[in-house]
């Protein structure tokens, strides 16, 4: 856009070392957390001395550690499995609907992410302890679906409309029930899309903090929750090799989904 | 013959919209049990006593305390000043990225959405490493003879703010930079020509052209940190107590849920506040577009 000023190298040299200032401020923070996973220090001196992987070992060899990831994974894959589907069948709706239908059933579904987290973290524990349910895996995973549906709309509504209705049309009209149009004609199609949504559902509920820290507890305390425990009792660098870890994941995640969409 | 055609289709119509509206039930279902029942829930529970009777004593007792109006200070000087760098940080940033070349701008757009993909957990650790007494920031500024002292950045409100642009500012940028993409090429170089400096360009073509994605960064920004939790928590060291925090001490410290609803309604209402003003703004701004074009 500002190549209409090419005489102004100046104003152009200022923009770029700025920007290349915020992309430091926006990078240092992930980044410095690396170095210091590998650290053989109990302190957080930096650049490390010398470098270990004792840290790894302590979290890989840690019971409270594994069983926290574990809940975490568990979670993740049924808030994905729940939520996807239910999206799907909500999109399909809001397309073939239209109009106000549509808008209505956006409305609502969109309602978690517009609601502050602490708000639907009280408000479920509330209930929940109503039911006597704080601290259960079934709290805590209906609290991370209700966060994931509206990631799952955001991606498989736009891809739905694309999305030609013909065929379906052509198949109900050749004696398939609606089950199978769905299944053997739409899921195949938005097969990428779909993958986006499972894994961005999944990580939506593996980085949720907020509502596991209210209402998750004991065994079913998930990584979030004891990462967040931790950093406000004590700083150990445990929590940099699980940083480390958890970063590499999300982004060979979010490669994948980038890399499939492209293709 | 055709009526009763006419009427088999209505009928068919009819069955196939109701079939549609069925498949969303399941999802709507969920989010009525799990976010807006909860809602409605804090409600009724902010005019409940301990026993369980009727009372508007939750709402004179966290009304008539220091602590709830420091609290609601600290959450609108927390998300006012995330705001004000997101877009002092942000728009030049979004106006490289919008003026760069594709593939330059999509490697920059990759770096700049790393953060977003990073736990907040992740994050904020890492801000904790930085900004310590003995952290990399305060050495880089002892050692380089910038201060004597090392600075206090953090377990205070400085850090909290530190964390909390750090989080917005990707999801603050998102829309600007679309908003920028978007703006024709043609009028930049058009106000070039007629003589407009870069800083007149700037001013009167391009910064217009992406109010809308100014606004809608800035709602953002807005939704998230008004009730932001996290970084309070860790980063603020129980010197930062916005409204969040608040509520997680009510409810952990005095186990007192009505007044923990109360604060928890509070937010609803300073975001509905917020929100209002914004559109009206939005209005303004429109309004004085439309008069100028007239002029």
């Amino acid at each position: 856009m500002l190549e209409a000023y090419p005489d102004n190298r100046l104003a152009r040299i200022l923009l770029w070392s700025f920007c290349a200032l915020v992309m430091a401020f926006l990078m240092l923070p992930t980044l410095v957390v690396v170095p210091l996973s590998f650290s053989s220090s109990n302190l957080l001196e930096f650049p490390p001395r010398a470098y270990s992987l004792r840290w790894y070992e302590a979290f890989f060899g840690s019971a409270t550690w594994m069983a926290a990831l574990r809940t975490s994974l568990i979670l993740g894959t049924l808030t994905a499995m729940i939520a996807v589907p239910l999206g799907l069948l909500a999109c399909i709706s809001m397309n073939r609907l239209g109009g106000k239908a549509a808008v209505a059933i956006q409305g609502v579904l969109l309602t978690p992410s517009i609601v502050p987290g602490i708000l639907l973290a009280i408000g479920l524990f509330f209930v929940l302890a109503a039911q006597r349910l704080v601290g259960t895996l079934f709290g805590v995973l209906v609290g991370h679906v209700v966060l994931a549906i509206p990631v799952a709309c955001i991606v498989l509504l736009p891809a739905l409309a694309r999305f030609d209705w013909n065929q379906v049309q052509a198949a109900r009209s050749l004696g398939a029930n609606w089950a199978r149009a769905i299944g053997g004609i739409i899921v195949p199609q938005l097969q990428i899309s779909l993958l986006s949504a499972t894994l961005m559902a999944f990580l939506t509920s593996l980085d949720e903090s907020v509502i596991s820290i209210f209402v998750a507890s004991g065994q079913n305390s998930t990584l979030p929750k004891l990462m967040f425990l931790s950093l406000r009792d004590q700083i150990d660098p445990t929590i940099a090799a699980i940083s480390t870890l958890w970063t590499v994941i999300v982004v060979a995640v979010v490669l994948i989904v980038t890399l499939r969409q492209k293709s | 013959m055709t009526v009763i055609a006419d009427i088999a289709l209505a009928a068919d119509a009819r069955r196939e919209r109701h079939f549609f509206l069925s498949l969303s039930l399941p999802a709507l279902f969920i989010v009525g049990l799990a976010a807006i029942l909860p809602i409605l829930w804090i409600i009724r529970q902010s005019f409940l006593t301990t026993g369980g009777e009727y009372t508007v004593g939750n709402y004179e007792k966290v009304l008539s305390s220091g602590l709830t109006w420091s609290a609601l200070v600290t959450t609108v000087e927390l998300s006012f000043g995330t705001l004000a760098f997101c877009i002092l940080l942000g728009t030049p940033l979004a106006l490289a990225l919008a003026s760069a070349r594709p593939r330059a701008a999509n490697l920059l757009m990759a770096f700049v959405m790393l953060p977003l993909w990073t736990s907040i957990l992740v994050r904020t650790y890492g801000w904790l490493v930085l900004l310590r007494r003995d952290g990399l920031i305060n050495a880089a500024l002892t050692g380089s003879g910038l201060t004597t002292e090392p600075l206090p950045l953090v377990y205070n409100f400085t850090g909290t703010l530190i964390g909390m642009v750090h989080y917005m500012l990707p999801l603050f940028l998102l829309p600007v930079y679309a908003a920028m993409r978007d703006i024709d090429a043609n009028l930049v170089r058009a106000s070039a020509s007629m003589g407009a400096t870069l800083g007149q360009t700037i001013r009167t073509v391009i910064l217009p052209l992406s109010a809308g994605g100014i606004f809608s960064g800035s709602i953002i920004v807005f939704i998230y940190t008004i009730g932001f939790f996290i970084t309070p928590a860790v980063l603020g060291g129980g010197k930062v107590n916005p409204l969040s925090i608040r509520i997680e001490r009510t409810l952990s410290t005095f186990q007192d849920w009505g007044s923990a609803s109360v604060l928890g309604i509070l937010l609803l209402v300073l975001m509905a506040l917020i929100g209002v003003m914004f559109l009206a703004a939005r209005r303004l701004i429109a309004g004085h577009k439309v008069g100028t074009a007239h002029a």
